[in-house]
């Protein structure tokens, strides 16, 4: 390539500081958690570990960090099942209306995030409580699951343009129906996708705040809500900080998740 | 592939099926050789839950919205009052505050985004067009692992090193906000642009060279418009977030307010849902006038 020896150095050096800008406000958190002074001064004061073990034994946060699990589960079920079908649906058919489908599935990650939240919270509120189901956990699922269909959906899609119809046609050659052909050949060839775009669905949820408090209750709070009621109430910054350092720690795991989904699925 | 030498091994059980279910096993027959005859059932069939979800549910519920920015409530009992009336986007457009607000969040969103293609562009260069491709491994997996990171816990670094004893000590204000939206939202504009410069081959970039073209002229003639859709792509991102964003605002703004800030409080403390409604239809036309015209380029396609 026709770049100048300065031009190459300025764009790695481009590289790095920006890496540093990435990393350096986490590491930030990080050190903060083990700092012994309550109002996180710069530089730290001492070391403790004592806000860790505060934070483990926090009711609000053990109850909140379970509200967002089982929200996140649920919301990925959902967007497991509606982001496959219409994945098939776009990629497998050509018919009148197809981007729009595509467009309807980006939308709800497109339009902000406040919007989607006061549209379900007024649907909900209207088409819900006549029946006598409030806001609560099932209020908040669905509001997750609608725009966690886009990262299955999009994980499906790829695979399914990558490997073709040939197989399938194979197996209904060979006198599979479509369930078999489905659960024998389609299934096992786009697991690692479902598996990516599952997880992608999960960790967007369990961030997720905007449309959280517009469809969650009075009573329900996931972790991220937890963490913006108590980030003003300068006596509960130590635990806010240790939630927030361990989060940053738990962020490897998805990492490292995908990393290994997309060397088995390189391997097939 | 093991799955095709599995298919085999399915077809004989089901053919083999026990004697005591050959009305079940039947019927899966009849709707499987019917779902293969005829496309259009399987097509409606898959498209029937997305669509009722998305396209009868969420649609409905947004255009409910819409229904009730054209509301009004009663200023005494604070219910909805069912009549039709413009007066909720007279007052977005003319009441000063609104405008203001408006047109600061708009200001915002873009110097958002242009601050993150600036940083964005020469790293995903660096990343996909210097780095060795085991590095590149690596450096995609350097910026992909802080978008795992909570978008609160990244507001509140910056909050903690923006507080005036902090790293930074800037304080609170626009600035931080724009600082804080550019650093939650860089991953975004990062990924699709590398994507894109990956997708960009060397050996376009070598013949611009042979062709006398310094490293300035190739950008400007070869590199960024094959990548400006890439460059869209990730400002969808940016842009949108930052519009409707509130959050950052309550953590770093100061006592700053964007869109998103004039529907929450409209929203709990007033209790006006007509109002919130006509506001929130502000970022939502930006960003579908936004969406309609970078169709064109092909962006959608990348996101």
């Amino acid at each position: 390539m026709n770049l100048s020896r300065p031009a190459r150095l300025a764009l790695r050096l481009a590289l790095v500081l920006g890496l540093g800008v990435i990393y350096v406000p986490l590491g930030v958190v990080l050190l903060n958690s083990f700092n012994s002074d309550r109002t996180f001064a710069w530089p730290p004061a001492g070391f403790t570990t004592r806000w860790w073990g505060a934070a483990w034994n926090s009711a609000g946060v053990r109850d909140a960090l379970w509200t967002s699990v089982q929200a996140g589960l649920g919301a990925t079920a959902i967007a497991l099942v509606l982001g496959t079908m219409a994945a098939f649906a776009v990629q497998r058919y050509r018919f009148f209306g197809r981007d729009t489908v595509s467009l309807l599935i980006v939308l709800p990650i497109a339009l902000p995030g406040i919007v989607t939240g006061i549209a379900l919270n007024n649907a909900f509120r209207t088409i819900l409580e006549p029946f006598g189901v409030g806001l609560g956990l099932f209020t908040v699922i669905v509001g997750h699951a609608t725009f966690c269909v886009v990262t299955v959906h999009n994980n499906v899609l790829a695979r399914l343009r990558r490997m073709g119809a040939g197989a399938e046609e194979a197996s209904a050659d060979l006198g599979a129906d479509t369930f078999t052909t489905f659960r024998l050949v389609t299934f096992p060839m786009m697991r690692s996708a479902l598996l990516a775009g599952g997880l992608l669905a999960f960790a967007l949820s369990f961030d997720e705040i905007i449309v959280t408090t517009f469809t969650a209750g009075a009573g329900v709070r996931t972790l991220p809500i937890w963490i913006f009621e108590n980030l003003f109430r300068p006596n509960q910054a130590p635990v806010v900080n240790v939630v927030a350092a361990a989060l940053i720690v738990l962020s490897v795991v998805p990492i490292y998740l995908a990393q290994r989904l997309s060397g088995t699925a390189s391997t097939h | 592939m093991d799955p095709g030498l599995d298919g085999d091994q399915g077809l004989s059980t089901a053919a083999a099926s026990p004697p005591g279910t050959p009305r079940r096993a039947g019927l899966r027959r009849g709707l499987a050789a019917g779902l293969h005859r005829h496309a259009g059932a399987r097509l409606a069939l898959l498209l029937s839950a997305p669509l009722a979800w998305l396209g009868v549910a969420y649609l409905g519920a947004l255009a409910a919205l819409l229904v009730t920015a054209f509301w009004s409530t009663d200023s005494f009992t604070g219910e909805l009052v069912r009549t039709f009336t413009w007066a909720n986007f007279q007052d977005v457009l003319t009441v000063d505050v609104y405008r203001t607000v408006a047109l600061r969040s708009l200001g915002v969103a873009v110097a958002v985004t242009l601050i993150d293609v600036v940083i964005a562009f020469p790293m995903a260069f660096a990343m996909a067009k210097l780095a060795s491709p085991r590095a590149q491994r690596w450096l995609v997996i350097a910026v992909l692992t802080p978008l795992w990171a909570s978008y609160l816990v990244k507001a509140y670094a910056w909050r903690v090193m923006l507080s005036s004893d902090g790293l930074l000590g800037w304080g609170y204000g626009l600035p931080a906000t724009i600082a804080t939206l550019a650093y939650l939202w860089l991953p975004y504009m990062i990924l699709p642009i590398y994507a894109g410069l990956e997708r960009l081959p060397n050996s376009l970039l070598d013949a611009a060279g042979d062709l006398g073209a310094r490293g300035p002229r190739t950008f400007r003639t070869v590199v960024w418009p094959l990548t400006f859709p890439a460059v869209v792509a990730g400002s969808v991102f940016t842009f949108s977030l930052s519009l409707g964003d509130y959050i950052a605002v309550k953590i770093v703004g100061g006592r700053s307010q964007l869109i998103g800030n004039v529907v929450y409080d409209n929203i709990g403390a007033a209790g006006n849902l007509p109002f919130a409604a006509a506001v929130a239809a502000i970022p939502v036309l930006i960003m579908l006038v936004y969406l309609a015209a970078v169709r064109r380029t092909g962006a959608l396609d990348n996101l």
